[in-house]
């Protein structure tokens, strides 16, 4: 067992070089993407489920979530996506100073997707629009609203969505709209339990750069988080037209 | 040789802080092995209690509600504590980076962590125990295991943790297999232990995120009452049972594939015969893997499914025996002509051959529709699970425990006592659960602490046989342990089998903290027993 004196600190010694550390490290890694790509599978399969089984009542219920905020925070994390792939470009090119500024971008943006989430989640919680046994809300008060002197819309000030007559008039017979919930706050939810768990991974990421743990040489985390990182990203691209854009 | 002695990973680094931080995957196995050993027994005990129970019809012992609990307690800490984590944990642990000439586990933070992930998630279990335990059964049901007042958050709770730990030992054998090779050692030479593991990884990172993800969702539904499985809600019971045993199926693979690794090991090695059918052995393990995915729906025959995906689910499931096939047939032609010596390991290896045999030809009875309608819930199904869990893993699992005991711990165990036990657990099993088959046939349900007057002899045979196999266990068990109180202890460069793999060739007994004091070099496969002579050294 000959330990090499001039090896690099960050170099674990059951390896055999610098180079296999690397690849078992990124091979890690992917199986463990597989795992979370199955994980939220799981959940993807419950929404087709009910979805199939109460197609009017998902295409109604859709409606009520807010097609801006989910916009905005497809954006948000989009470029967040970009900024911690310019971060690994930085510490690739020696650039520590921007790899920090680029990490730290990706942090706020990050905080920002949260925020809204959490807007939405409030004033869900606020009317009532819960998961299961909890839900209470009972249709919207709607104004209604002439356009081009014949259809009728609906407008709800609550919710600031317009309905057309004819969801109006399912939103009104629509069975279990509860259900419609509970699939989207365990969904959402999971995502939003990762988003944070990367935002502290990432927190993480900014004091080893600074620190200088990682380098030009070895930035085999930041790689990795950033794998992990865009899978967060992917999931909810998913998870948007899913539940927004739908009908 | 002198300076070897003192240096093993037994005793050097020294204190309690050496093991409880230790990184070395041979120390974290014996964690492993302790702790499943452990609640093995306390298992095994539970099974006891239950037979004493059914020795007789009425309530003699126990009340219907304790006995609801006692075979929830048994079928969640056997599956879920012992036999998940038992085998990969401990014998793949201290295996696998030896067998691929490897300093350690790809990553050997993450297998100290999965060790500690596995211990947090036993200790909810045990909390389940000392708090009244659970009464659904071990598959969690809804509707029922959403309204009973049994514990059972906390027994799910320690399920989803302790599938972590399952999905990152997966995780670290997979790049371990792919990663850590020495130079040489391709794919067709790497012994047919490592593709076992491999194929066991594959299914424990790929099915048990969905377990971990039906456990949420139940949890859920009990505080939340989000409604996804309540039909009142407008939810759907019976899709709580697809994403059940789309792991639980797979998992069941799990629990076997390390078995037949530890089979294609002890065959050769004690035929001294180069293993039939190499190839065929380790693809028929992806595709026991793969077909295993296919196949969840044979689990629910009874419970509303279409007649057609019932016929498709059949149909797959026949196609799960081919591979199994394969294997048996390749044990048996790897034996013919060869010099079969009947060590304490080969007679657990043949137990297995026989005992497994049983257990496949009558899960393929189950998987036919017709049959299972009629055999469904009752004792023909126990018998059958039992065949392949308790004879074909457990008996291949103390198999493996004897054949690589002296080289894990360097101590040998006194053979002739293995050998009567082996012979007991092998008569004890049949005792107790051949008649469970007969049971079944005439219709005695599972999951029932009485039955009426006519199934009084076969349950009575049963629990007498229970008895016999309970004592055989334990006795081996200790005579296990009891070579390191005795300090019965090997050559460091002994190899009383003659292995040909590296662990056997290239290192000590107990293996260097290390593992090897030199970079290994391939020079032989494991099984080129047609090409090169190992001398059996024991004790020079």
């Amino acid at each position: 067992m000959s330990h090499d004196n001039s090896s690099p600190s960050f170099f674990q010694h059951h390896f055999h070089d610098v180079e296999q550390q690397y690849e078992t490290s990124k091979f890690g890694m992917w199986a463990f993407i597989l795992t979370e790509v199955l994980t939220f599978a799981g959940l993807f399969v419950a929404y087709i489920v009910y979805r199939s089984w109460y197609p009017d009542m998902f295409v109604g219920v859709h409606k009520l979530l807010d097609v801006n905020k989910g916009l905005l925070n497809t954006v948000v994390l989009i470029t967040s996506s970009l900024t911690m792939a310019l971060a690994i470009w930085a510490i690739q090119k020696n650039l520590k100073k921007l790899s920090i500024f680029m990490l730290t971008a990706t942090f706020v943006f990050a905080l920002a997707f949260l925020g809204v989430k959490y807007q939405e989640y409030h004033h869900k919680y606020e009317v009532g629009q819960l998961p299961g046994k909890y839900y209470s809300y009972m249709g919207p008060e709607v104004v209604e609203v002439i356009k081009d002197q014949e259809k009728i819309d609906y407008y709800t000030s609550s919710n600031n969505v317009y309905f057309d007559a004819e969801t109006n008039r399912l939103y009104k017979t629509m069975n279990n709209p509860h259900i419609f919930f509970s699939i989207y706050f365990v969904m959402t939810g999971l995502h939003g339990l990762h988003v944070a768990i990367g935002m502290g991974l990432i927190a993480w990421l900014i004091y080893s750069t600074a620190r200088g743990n990682i380098h030009q040489k070895y930035y085999t985390p930041m790689e990795m988080i950033g794998i992990f990182w865009h899978l967060v990203d992917l999931i909810w691209i998913y998870l948007f037209p899913l539940f927004y854009l739908i009908g | 040789m002198i300076e070897n002695e003192k240096q093993n990973y037994l005793t050097h680094p020294k204190g309690i802080m050496s093991w409880l931080l230790t990184l070395d995957h041979k120390r974290i196995g014996l964690m492993y092995l302790v702790s499943g050993i452990l609640f093995f027994f306390m298992g095994g005990l539970l099974a006891l209690g239950m037979r004493l129970e059914l020795a007789a019809p009425g309530n003699d012992f126990i009340s219907n509600e304790q006995y609801n609990n006692i075979y929830t307690l048994h079928g969640a800490i056997m599956i879920f504590l012992f036999i998940i984590p038992a085998i990969p944990g401990a014998l793949g642990n201290i295996l696998l980076p030896l067998m691929v000439g490897a300093k350690d586990v790809a990553f050997p933070r993450l297998n100290l962590a999965s060790f500690y992930i596995y211990s947090f998630g036993a200790l909810f279990a045990l909390y389940t125990i000392i708090n009244g335990g659970v009464d659904t059964g071990w598959t969690f049901y809804t509707p029922y295991s959403t309204q009973s007042s049994s514990n059972v958050v906390p027994m799910t709770l320690g399920i989803f943790i302790i599938g972590f730990s399952s999905i990152l030992t997966g995780l670290n054998f997979i790049a371990t297999v792919h990663k850590m090779r020495i130079p040489g050692l391709t794919w067709y030479k790497l012994p047919l232990f490592v593709w076992a593991l491999y194929g066991t990884s594959l299914v424990q990172i790929t099915a048990t995120p969905v377990l971990a993800i039906t456990m949420v969702l139940l949890m859920l539904e009990r505080f939340l009452g989000i409604g996804i499985f309540d039909p009142a809600l407008g939810g759907d019971p019976v899709l709580y049972q697809h994403f059940f045993w789309f792991y639980s199926h797979p998992a069941v693979y799990i629990m076997i594939l390390p078995a037949f690794g530890i089979i294609s090991e002890i065959i050769p090695v004690h035929s001294r015969k180069k293993i039939w059918g190499y190839k065929f052995i380790a693809y028929s393990t992806l595709s026991i893997a793969f077909i295993g995915f296919l196949v969840w729906g044979h689990h629910m025959f009874t419970s509303g499914q279409s007649v057609f995906s019932q016929i498709v689910f059949s149909f797959i499931t026949y196609f799960v025996g081919i591979p199994t096939g394969v294997k048996i047939f390749s044990w048996i032609l790897t034996m013919y002509k060869g010099q079969v010596s009947f060590t304490p390991p080969m007679i657990y290896a043949l137990s297995f051959l026989f005992l497994f045999t049983i257990g496949g030809l009558t899960g393929i009875f189950l998987g036919a529709v017709a049959l299972d309608i009629h055999l469904h819930d009752t004792y023909f199904v126990v018998a059958h699970f039992h065949y392949v869990m308790q004879g074909g893993t457990i008996v291949a699992f103390l198999g493996g425990l004897h054949h690589w005991w002296p080289k894990s711990f360097g101590t040998m165990y006194n053979q002739t006592i293995a050998n009567i036990c082996a012979f007991g657990v092998f008569l004890g099993f049949n005792g107790t659960f051949f008649p469970q088959f007969l049971l079944g046939l005439r219709g005695m349900p599972r999951r029932y602490a009485t039955y009426s007057d006519q199934f009084v002899e076969l349950h009575s045979y049963s629990t007498f046989w229970s008895g016999i196999l309970g004592f055989s266990i334990f006795f081996a068990i200790v005579n296990l342990f009891w070579s390191f109180v005795k300090k019965n202890k090997v050559d460091p460069g002994s190899n009383p089998w003659g292995g040909m793999s590296l662990e056997w060739t290239h290192t000590s007994s107990p293996p260097h903290p290390h593992n090897f004091e030199t970079d290994p070099v391939f020079e032989h496969g494991p099984y080129d027993y047609d090409k090169v002579i190992v001398e059996k050294t024991y004790k020079k």
